[in-house]
């Protein structure tokens, strides 16, 4: 199997599935052309997250990250919650594919979402639903060449080196700045500490 | 559990008395088929044999065929090797919107050494229309290529009406038709093409096993550069085990087509209808007409693929999907989105392909065990949540 048994448990048997038609708290992210889309619906009391449900659309790693982040994150005090990171989620599942990373990366932002949908309201906001997360795969695909500049890192997908990389892509939609793997051709976020897409750790000198 | 295998265009189990034929070759009839001695004219013999087994079951001649390592081999030696012999008369391809990598991604790599592609679009089945291949060809086109069969929707392309627009032009035609190969008849000459690919793992032969078909007279540039095997187009030391199986194999499926050809279009059909009729908002892909017998496949609104393909595990059911979840690089199919799906739709994607084994309770059982798989799922969707949302007035 691709999946270690904790992630096939939570994909087979998710906790907290559902939606809260009195949620204190709406955080969405993702969407279909990135090939996910998470909500996270929370109800808070006296600072604390009462219940949490979510929605997926999304791979099997994607509904076990969802469902992980929402048993991780229940009871907990807001920034206790605020302070779930994308890692703790992935080695409380015992660990994603590379290429999945960036699933366990979408459920923690939902919930941030949602926890800062809850603050904004209570400071006076409309909004009911915190919208985010979203990029685009295939404007990054078409992203266009940026001469003379030097990047390094791991390719998310292949594991291949990226060091020595003179070619460098910028987002169209997004205006991140993409390096180039030499061994699958694909593109994955230059001059951050760990990759946004798979969160594998980039070495310190890329970061720019 | 009953595990139910439904991914022949992955792989399939070898016919029975394959591995038998194969066996000798590796041990007591190990021999070159290029050497003098006995041990390598045993060798030759059943080279030759397999040889005209192959040619046989797709009505070619004994010497039009090659035997290469696999369909991408194939393709790749046949969109390179006959470019490139024909270069001095142009430098311009035509191929479908929906081929596969190994034919897409050899014609980009033409393109590096100065060749130039055009990309025929297909319809909402993924049907080419000949038409459309015939406007697409210029005075500098040297070849076609376009599939014969389409494994992840199961159309089946009008290949021979495409290569009489393109022989009145007299451009060179290539067919991908190695999901075809062994499923359904398929006779070089009615289908008029100058070269074909086929693989004997798509029809119960050996992994490692395949052959490019190139007519008579037609020059080729081989692609592995070596000795004089294969009539000096493509080198190395025959695969003498994996070309026997494969000549067994092919023999058996023109054996088997007539009387199988129907039983599997009829319990695909079992399939298509069963699925389409017990859950709501699932699409057939691809034509229904004109479909590899032994190929169902879907767009199931509101859910995943992989998130399908792996309750479906669970449940006993191996299938596979084109949905961007699915691939390594996490990209929706060039083939979807080539039919005019959206990204959402082509998330969906469910692929079964049927073995000579499967049986009409393999197929109930899945129709029965399907619904509860897609309700499991849209109950987690919020794009079904929303779906709802909207309908209601």
């Amino acid at each position: 199997m691709i999946y270690t048994e904790k992630v096939m448990d939570h994909f087979a048997n998710p906790r907290n599935v559902g939606t809260l038609p009195d949620a204190d708290g709406v955080g969405q992210v993702g969407n279909p052309v990135c090939g996910d889309m998470m909500t996270f619906y929370i109800k808070v009391k006296e600072g604390k997250l009462d219940d949490i449900k979510f929605q997926t659309f999304g791979c099997g790693a994607a509904i076990a990250v969802s469902s992980m982040v929402s048993e991780m994150a229940k009871g907990r005090a807001l920034d206790e919650a605020m302070a779930i990171t994308n890692e703790k989620v992935a080695e409380e599942l015992g660990g994603l594919p590379k290429n999945k990373m960036h699933c366990s990366n979408l459920g923690a932002d939902a919930l941030h979402l949602a926890i800062k949908n809850y603050r904004d309201r209570a400071a006076g906001g409309t909004e009911k639903v915190a919208v985010g997360g979203e990029h685009d795969h295939e404007a990054e695909e078409e992203g266009e060449a940026v001469e003379g500049r030097e990047k390094t890192g791991a390719c998310p997908y292949c594991e291949g080196p990226l060091e020595g990389l003179e070619k460098l892509c910028e987002c169209r939609h997004c205006h991140t700045d993409l390096a180039e793997c030499p061994s699958c051709g694909l593109y994955t976020k230059a001059g951050e500490p760990a990759c946004t897409h798979c969160g594998t750790k980039l070495p310190p000198e890329a970061a720019s | 559990m009953k595990r139910v295998y439904l991914d022949h265009i992955a792989a399939t189990p070898l016919a029975p008395g394959v591995l038998e034929a194969m066996l000798p070759y590796f041990r007591e009839q190990y021999g070159n088929p290029q050497s003098f001695h006995r041990h390598g004219q045993a060798a030759a013999a059943a080279v030759a044999l397999a040889r005209e087994k192959v040619a046989r079951l797709v009505w070619a001649s004994p010497e039009e065929i090659l035997f290469t390592s696999s369909g991408t081999e194939s393709n790749n030696l046949a969109l390179k090797g006959l470019a490139l012999a024909h270069r001095t008369k142009g430098n311009h391809l035509v191929l479908s919107a929906v081929e596969h990598p190994s034919v897409l991604n050899a014609a980009k790599s033409l393109e590096k050494s100065g060749f130039t592609t055009t990309l025929v679009p297909v319809d909402r089945d993924a049907l080419l229309d000949p038409a459309e291949v015939g406007k697409a060809i210029r005075k500098e086109t040297v070849l076609v290529s376009v599939m014969l069969a389409n494994s992840e929707v199961g159309t089946v392309e009008p290949v021979s009406d495409i290569a009489k627009v393109a022989k009145s032009k007299g451009v060179l035609v290539h067919t991908d038709a190695v999901a075809a190969v062994g499923n359904m008849p398929v006779d070089v000459r009615a289908l008029g093409v100058d070269a074909l690919s086929l693989a004997g793992d798509q029809f119960y032969g050996p992994k490692g096993s395949a052959a490019l078909f190139v007519r008579k007279g037609v020059r080729l540039l081989p692609q592995v550069d070596g000795g004089i095997q294969e009539g000096g187009r493509r080198g190395g030391t025959e695969n003498v085990p994996a070309v026997v199986g494969m000549g067994e194999a092919a023999e058996l499926a023109a054996a088997a087509m007539p009387e199988r050809g129907p039983l599997m279009a009829a319990l695909r059909d079992r399939l298509i209808d069963g699925l389409l009729r017990s859950v709501d908002h699932v699409l057939l892909s691809g034509s229904r007409e004109r479909r590899l017998p032994h190929q169902a496949s879907f767009f199931v609104r509101f859910v995943e693929g992989e998130a399908m393909l792996l309750s479906l595990d669970l449940k006993g059911f191996a299938a596979s999907s084109g949905s961007a979840c699915t691939s390594k690089a996490l990209k929706a199919s060039h083939v979807h989105l080539a039919m005019g799906f959206d990204h959402a739709t082509a998330q969906g994607s469910l692929v079964f392909s049927l073995l000579d084994t499967t049986s009409t309770e393999d197929i109930e059982a899945l129709v029965a065990a399907f619904p509860p798989v897609v309700d499991r799922l849209r109950k987690m969707s919020p794009l079904y949540t929303e779906f709802l949302q909207e309908k209601k007035p």
